[in-house]
Formats: structure tokens, sequence, C-alpha cells
């Protein structure tokens, strides 16, 4: 595989689930949770996917896992589309791909111990271990932070850093090449978080990782990515470099997010110029037409409402999808999207 | 909530259809399957000492020859619009609903079940208020008194009552209060309400009590699991947060919340219990339905089984169904999904 | 005497492995129309200390003591009847949750009206105008007609404004924020925040947030207090603890948190372990195992309970580390490494 080849491509998928109503549950329209979405993530890199509730970050996760299928466009993993393999097809594939949820409490069964957790890939996939699977699992407790010797103990028995430290060992266990961690840290006590967030960093150093970030904390994001998309009901509105994103953000949207943030620094609060957006998000099931934002955005036109604004490069490595975009690229077309 | 309600009466007149269909073929069906003849049918309905010509003739005139889905057509308008018997001296008008006649009595059934059903009614009515009131009281309490004596012995006795059939409280309760104490007439005492209210409370009083406790003891378990599943949630704290009264925060939103399940159990015990309290009526020798459906079936009685069969499935639906229609009452968020 | 002042506070469950001290000894005092932000991770006892304040701490089986003043009124030893009677009318509480807090049964309007006429005898009418009054306050569109509806046919943000209305419904001097914005999204946490801000200047009340977020309390409060292990570690003024805060734990707090307003580290700063469960409180300083400076204190940190001691700029720190050491530490080693970032 060449460097410029994407691990992971996504193209113009989309995932529409169904609403049925009436007396015979005839379908009425469809919850368009994802709504024709296209981005790549290239090896050793972290792709970070941030957005509100109900914007579809979770469900592009699961649908670029394979958990579910994709009612449209295509997903190719290493160059092979994966769009519609059958779940016989995908399990060689979930060796390659694995994913971080949210709750440690309740992804992890509380009747197994710990190397039944950490181990179970190996039997489910039937792989091999040197000096046996016991030995394995007790080298990938390791190297998440966790004492070997606790291999016979259950979930209870973990703080719940610790648990998401056992749900990290389990991915790990064989040797994925793309991990999607789906709010990793966001169950997690504030000191806690840190520790995650510098153990996957460490991982991705060790084992030449890729991730997927999917959170909605746009400060966690920041801190694990190298490049950044932003959702909104169901379509991405901005994806950039991470540096170019959270210093020059182009979508009203990003803007508004970023000036949302609660900054622990008091003497800030008086100086900083707040973007205030009205009202919640729209509901998926009946989205804004054209431009989804247009709704809750101060800038909009009458264009907004009319045509949809495409996803469009508007400087290397920034795309955004906006009539009228701020910080419009005249200096930032010079800028290199380098990694900082 | 209008499609909810009518997507609910579809599915009780469909279900009313099914079980229909499966008591017909239980009763007409099957049986030939099992290689009994039409003739062989026919014979009940004629006697034993009957020519083979005539039990043709009966199983002609019955249409046990005709093919099987004519036979349930023929059956099922019987139910809804009465039925008519050509026994050659004359047409016999059969009113619906039609299940024919009793092999033994030769009377139409449907006339006998209604005979029988006040006793039921009284008898399950009466228990089901006491069971109700008692067991989430019970409930309630013991809930709120978590771990007290109090707490012990209510569910204690609550185990007893779950796991005493009622044969042998009845029993013991007919031994005791009224053979022994004299405080309560003998079994197979029965008043009709119309005729004295006071002697129908008292002849059936041991009864709804006896029947009561079995049922108050699930109940009063439910209840309290329910409560302490409640009163553990946020809103009850917001509840006492606002400053209500701890009774108000007890009723109108811990009770109210914990009394959605019962709902559902009270829809299908009320409705199994006016099918035929069975052991309660035998063990009494009250005259209900349970009685009439032993008898029956002693007597190998198919119409009068198959009747008291459908009564009895057509009330758990009806009953399910209101406790359906009563649930979105409650609970508004049935009535969205 | 403050409007609220609570006093060596503490709230104590038996439980059958042992006793619980969620919290532990706990004094603090707060102005109308000021905000004090309480900050901790999970089982620091922030949340039994808001529950002990309005009497909602599982009456029973838990043991309170100190002193809860609210208003020249002592509430630790007043009868329940009488707690109850000031609970939604002088002091009201805001809780995490919107949609698990209120009833799914009833409609927004019912609770809101209910707790308006428990503590006003009037009709149903005028408090349901009063209801309506209060949902277009607090930013709800077409009160009228969304009075009627049921929680969850409100969004997240909807309900928990309507819970504000809810608690705002009897004009509490007091209000308790718990987590108010942690179940929200970011942009409508921002609104939720300006709003209680604006609400707070309106009605004048005393306002404690509790909260894991170091950058919601900066928004919002005027004091912070840190609790850990249901002990006080740190109070002062929002600047004192953001500018020159002295308690590890504090430091390990802001070093944890990665942050939009400075370029970022390479690393974050963790705090080493898990914060402990308060059935079993580590002894000494309940920090000390996971106390980096832990070796500073001649042994002590594990056997004595540092006391809570004033600093010469007048907040309170609860560290075993001299004074002086404090300070170089921050100034030198730990300020500079959170400035980078």
């Amino acid at each position: 595989m060449s460097e410029n080849e994407p691990l992971l491509s996504v193209r113009n998928v989309e995932k529409h689930f169904p609403v049925t109503a009436g007396l015979f549950k005839r379908q009425v329209g469809a919850v368009k949770a994802v709504d024709g979405i296209s981005f790549d993530v290239f090896k050793g890199e972290t792709l970070g996917l941030v957005g509100e509730s109900g914007c579809g970050k979770s469900t592009t996760g699961r649908l670029v896992t394979r958990l579910l299928e994709p009612t449209g466009g295509a997903i190719d993993f290493e160059g092979r589309d994966i769009t519609h393999l059958s779940q016989g097809k995908l399990r060689p594939l979930r060796r390659d791909m694995q994913m971080i949820f949210q709750d440690p409490y309740s992804s992890l069964n509380p009747r197994h111990t710990v190397g039944a957790i950490v181990g179970a890939p190996f039997r489910i996939q039937g792989v091999k271990t040197d000096n046996g699977v016991k030995k394995a699992v007790q080298e990938i407790l390791e190297l998440v932070g966790l004492n070997p010797e606790h291999y016979n103990r259950y979930p209870h028995e973990f703080s719940g850093g610790q648990r998401q430290r056992i749900g990290i060992a389990r991915t790990l266990a064989l040797k994925p090449k793309l991990i999607i961690a789906d709010e990793p840290v966001s169950a997690l006590d504030v000191s806690i978080q840190a520790q995650v967030v510098n153990l996957l960093e460490d991982l991705q150093k060790e084992l030449d990782l890729t991730y997927v970030v999917i959170a909605h904390d746009l400060s966690v994001v920041r801190h694990i990515s190298d490049r950044v998309a932003v959702m909104y009901l169901g379509k991405i509105v901005e994806i950039a470099e991470r540096k170019r994103l959270y210093s020059s953000p182009m979508h009203p949207y990003t803007n508004a997010l970023l000036s949302a943030v609660p900054v622990p620094d008091p003497k800030a609060r008086k100086e900083r110029e707040r973007i205030r957006l009205k009202g919640d998000v729209p509901s998926p099931l009946n989205p804004p037409p054209a431009c989804r934002f247009h709704t809750r955005c101060w800038k909009a036109q009458e264009i907004c409402k009319t045509v949809e604004p495409p996803l469009e490069s508007l400087a290397s490595g920034h795309s955004v999808a906006c009539h009228f975009p701020e910080n419009a690229p005249v200096a930032a077309t010079a800028d290199t999207a380098g990694k900082d | 909530m209008l499609t909810y309600i009518i997507r609910r009466f579809i599915g009780a007149i469909a279900m009313l259809i099914v079980i229909s269909m499966v008591t017909f073929g239980i009763f007409f069906v099957v049986p030939q399957w099992a290689g009994s003849t039409p003739e062989a049918m026919a014979s009940r309905y004629v006697g034993r000492a009957a020519t083979p010509e005539t039990v043709h003739l009966v199983a002609q005139k019955l249409g046990f020859y005709d093919p099987v889905i004519v036979q349930y057509g023929r059956f099922a308008k019987g139910i809804v619009a009465g039925a008519e018997y050509d026994y050659g001296a004359g047409v016999e008008q059969c009113p619906a609903p039609c299940f024919g006649y009793s092999f033994i009595s030769g009377q139409p059934v449907w006339p006998d079940l209604l005979d029988r059903m006040p006793v039921t009614f009284s008898l399950a009515i009466g228990a089901a208020l006491l069971w109700v009131l008692g067991g989430v009281s019970v409930g309630v309490l013991s809930a709120l008194r978590r771990g007290t004596f109090f707490d012990r012995l209510s569910m204690g006795t609550a185990l007893a009552g779950v796991s005493l059939p009622i044969f042998f409280t009845g029993m013991l309760s007919l031994v005791v209060f009224s053979y022994g104490l004299g405080w309560t007439p003998p079994g197979g005492s029965w008043t009709d309400f119309t005729e004295n209210p006071a002697q129908w409370a008292y002849n059936l009083l041991l009864p709804w009590i006896t029947l009561a406790f079995l049922f108050a003891a699930t109940y009063a378990r439910l209840t309290r699991a329910g409560m302490l599943e409640t009163m553990g949630e946020d809103y009850v704290r917001t509840a006492r947060a606002k400053g209500l009264t701890e009774r108000d925060v007890v009723v109108k939103h811990g009770l109210r919340a914990a009394l959605t399940p019962i709902l559902t159990l009270f829809g299908i015990d009320f409705g199994l219990l006016i099918g035929g309290a069975v052991l309660t009526e035998t063990t009494y020798t009250l005259p209900g339905l349970g009685q009439f459906a032993i008898l029956a079936i002693r007597n190998q009685d198919l119409p009068q089984v198959m009747g008291v069969v459908l009564f009895a499935a057509c009330f758990v639906v009806v009953a399910s169904l209101i406790v359906d229609l009563l649930y979105a009452w409650v609970d508004p968020r049935v009535r969205l999904s | 005497m403050s409007f609220l002042d609570v006093k060596d506070l503490k709230i104590h469950f038996p439980t059958d492995d042992g006793l619980v001290r969620s919290v532990d000894g706990l004094t603090f005092g707060l102005e109308r129309g000021k905000t004090l932000g309480i900050v901790g991770e999970s089982g620091s006892g922030k949340s039994v200390t808001s529950l002990g304040i309005l009497g909602l701490h599982k009456g029973g089986r838990a043991k309170i003591s100190g002193e809860i003043w609210l208003d020249g009124e002592e509430l630790v030893s007043a009868p329940a009847e009488q707690v109850r009677g000031l609970r939604g009318k002088k002091m009201a509480m805001i809780f995490q949750d919107p949609l698990s807090s209120m009833h799914p049964y009833y409609t927004v309007g019912h609770q809101i009206i209910e707790a308006y006429r428990i503590h006003h005898d009037v009709s149903k009418q005028v408090a349901r105008k009063h209801a309506v009054d209060l949902l277009g306050r607090v930013g709800i569109p077409e009160p009228a007609n969304r009075v009627d509806s049921y929680p969850h046919e409100f969004s997240g943000g909807m309900r928990q404004r309507a819970m504000i209305a809810m608690a705002l419904s009897c004009d509490p001097e007091l209000l308790i924020a718990d987590e108010p914005t942690t179940a929200l999204d970011v942009t409508v946490q921002a609104q939720i925040l300006d709003l209680m801000r604006d609400l707070q200047r309106e009605f004048n009340s005393a306002l404690i947030i509790i909260t894991h977020d170091l950058g919601v309390v900066a928004e919002l409060a005027d004091d912070i207090l840190v609790m850990y292990g249901g002990k006080c570690v740190e109070y002062g003024s929002t600047d004192e603890i953001f500018y020159s805060p002295e308690h590890p734990y504090t430091w390990g707090l802001l070093g944890s948190m990665p942050r939009l307003d400075r370029e970022p580290t390479e690393r974050l700063l963790p705090i080493k372990g898990s914060p402990p469960s308060l059935i079993n409180v580590p002894p000494g300083c309940a920090f000390h195992p996971r106390c980096p400076y832990a070796d500073r204190t001649e042994g002590r940190a594990s056997t004595e309970v540092p006391d809570l001691a004033p600093t010469e700029r007048g907040h309170l720190v609860r560290c075993h580390m001299p004074r002086t050491e404090r300070r170089t530490l921050w100034e030198n080693e730990i300020k500079p490494v959170l400035e980078t970032q």
C-alpha cells in the first residue's frame, strides 16, 4: 500500500432508518442519521469526529466498522470494498478494525474474568499465540497499564478508568490496524480522562495504530486528533487539519461550537466574544432543507434555504460546506497542512 | 392516539378470530386426524342406541362431511349471527351466540353460561377489589419500611400466599371458620345479589378472602419491588426537592409509576378469573362458570366445553385490550410509540 | 453571619461494609447574589452535600451533624416538617438529568403548578398562568402551548429550561444546581449557563453550582470549593483557585484538562490512580496515594489529616507541605507547564 492511499475511505455513505406510522406501519419517512458523508483516514493518523447529539457521529462509527450496513455509498478498507460484505466475510475484517465504547460499565460482561474478556478475540478468531493465550493477554494488560496479576479478576473489581483500560486491551488483542473509539473518555472522571487520552496516544506510537475518535468534547478531540471533521445533522460541515480547524474555523457552526465551550480561565470570560446559537439541534427526522444549519445560523441568507452548499476544499486540506465561510482563505492557502 | 386505539382493536378482533379457529380445530379437526370419523362424532349427538343410518343422517345434517372451511364458516356464523338446525321436525332457532346444544340436557349452551355468570362475576369482582387494595397497600408499606419487622412479616406471609394452593387454604378456611367457629356459611351457599345483598356478601366472604389471599400475595411482592425501584428514581427526588409532603411524594409520584406493571398483570388475572375460578368454585361448591366447566369436561359435553373455553378466551382478550388502553392513558409515552 | 452558613457538616452512611463518610466536616458560607462552585470527581461527596442542605440525604439511614444556617434558621436540628416547608420555596434545586428528573406521566405544566401550589394557596388557574410566565421567562417558545407537553416531548435543552422554571417557581433565595449542564450539548450548555447567570442577577439569589467541569465554574462562580474524599481540600475566590492554587489535587485537575484556549501540549498531566471510594478513604491526607509530593511531608501524609489552613492570600488549603514550598512548587514547576498549554 502506497503512502498516499488511505487506510479507510468513505464515499457518500448514507444510513437512513425507516420511520413507520399509521395503522399498517407504512413507511412515512426516514431518519437520515448519516446523509452522504465522505472522508479518508490515512495510516498512522487520528481523525476526530465531533458534533452534538443526533449529528450521526456514532452511527458513522458503526457504519465504518460495519456493525450497521449503509443504505448508500461505499466504504473501502485497505482498498477493498466492504460496504455490503456479509457477516461471514466480515469476520477476518474484525481483526483489523476494532471499536472502543463509551461506557466502561456496560460494555464488559460482568460474569467474565478480565482474562476471558481480553482473551476472547483470540478464541473467536482462532488465533494461535506463541506462549498460550494467557501469556498474550497478560502482555496486553501490561501494555495498557494494568497489573497482569489481575488476569482472574472480574470487571466490578475495577474502577471506571481501569475498566476502560480493559476495554482498550480487548481491542488491542489482535493487533488491529484501525481503532474506532466512540466517546472513549466521556464517562470517566476528569483526572482519569487524561490518563486514558495519554494511553491512547502512547499506544498509537508504539503499535502504529490508526484512530477514528468520535467525541462531543472539542478539547479532547483537539488534543488527540491530527485532522478533525465536524458533523451536523448527518452531514460533515467542515473537515480540516487540526490546527487550522481550531485556529481559523470556516463554518459558522464550528465557530459557534468552539465559542460555546466554557474556558477554565475566569478572567477570559469577560473578554471573550461569544456566539450564542438559538434553540436546539433540529430533529434528524425532519432536517431543514438545503443547508441544514440555516435555522440557527446568524449569517444565513436566502440561498442557504434553497441551495445546499457542497463540501468544498477552500484551502489545502481544509474543506467546508458553507455559502458564506468565515476566515476567508486568502492567506490560508499559502499555509501547508503539516502536522505539528 | 386514535390509531393506537384502532390498532389495538383490530389486534383484539384478530386474536378472537384466531382463538375461534384454534378452538374449532381442537374440537372438530384434531379428532378426525386422530382417526375419529364423522359418524363417530355424530353419534355423540344422537346417543348410543342409534342405528348407523340415523347417525349418518345426523352427520350429514350437522355437515360433518363438508370441507373443514365450510364447517368453520358455519361454526363462526353460529356464534356471530345464530344458527338454524333442521331436525326434520321443523327448524329450530339457536340465537346468537350459538355454541350448540348440550349433549346431556339438550338445552342451548349460551343461556346456561349466562345463568352461571353472576356467580363468577361476584366472586371475581369482590376478590379483585380485596386483593388489589390489600396487596398494593401492603406492598407500599413494605417498600417504605424495608427491612423492618413489618416488611419481613408481610413478605413471609406473601410467600406463603403464593405457595399455598387454593384447595388447601380453601378447605382449611371452611374447616375453621364454617364448620369449627360457625362464623361463615358452609360451602355451596349462594344468594343472588338482587335478592339479598347482605346475604350475598356474607355467603361470598370466605371465597373472596381465600381467593384474594392467593393473588394479594403476588401483588404485594410486585408492588414492593416496583415501589423500591420508583422511590429511587430521580423524579421522586425532584418531588421531594419541591417540598411535597412525603405522603404526596409516595402516592402521586412513586406509586403512580409503580402501578403500571401491576395494571397489566391485573388485566390478565381478572380476565382468567372470569373464565372460571375453577378451584375456588369447586372448593366452595359455588355454581359458577368454573364448576360448569368441570362438569362439562367430566360429562364430555363437547358444546358446553367449547362454549366455556371460547367465553373465557374472549374475556382474557377483552381484559387485555382494556389494560392496553388504560396503559396508554396512564403513561403518555405509550401513546407516541 | 452569611446568608448560608455551613459549619462542620458531616453526613455519614452506616452500611454493612462500614461507615461511608460522604461529607466529612465541611464549612463554607455564601451571600445572596453570589455563586459558589463546588468542584470534585465522582465520590468526592459534592452531590451529597447539596442533598444534605435540602434535607434530602435519605433521612432515616444517614447520620448528619454540624450546622446549616439558612437566613438565620438552623436546618440540621430543625424538625423535618420545617425543612420541607423551606424546600422548593426558600431553597430549590436543579438536577443533572432533566429527563429522569421530571415525572414522565405528568405534563411539564402540571409539575410546575404542583411546585407552586405546595407553597402558595392559589387556584389552579392562577398557578397555571404563573407556570406559563415562568416557561416564557426561561426562554421556551410558545409557553402557553408547551405548558401542556410532557417532558419526553421536549428536547434536552428545553427540559433543562423547564426544570429551571420549576425550581424558580417560588422565587427561591438559595438555588443549588447539581451538574446542570453535564447531560447537555455544548451549544445548549452555553445557553443554559447564560440563562442561569441572567436569572441569578434578576432574582439576586445565592447559587451553588456543583460540577466536575472547571470550565463551568470559571464561567459562573465567585468562590470555588474543591472537594476530595468527602473533605474540602481547597477553598477560595475563583481567581485564587485558578491563578494561584496551592493544593496538588487542584494542580492535577488543571493539568488533566485539555484546553481550547491554549496551545496543546504533547501530553496531558494526569493524576495517577483513581479517586478513592468513600467507604475506604485513605488514612491521613486522602489524596496522598495519588500525590506526587507525598514524600515531602516527613511521613505525615499517611498518618495525619492535614488542617484546612488559610494562606496569606486568605484562601484555605488542606496540605501538609509548608506554605512556602507549595508556593515555590506552583511558581517554578506547575505554573510554567500549565501556561505552555
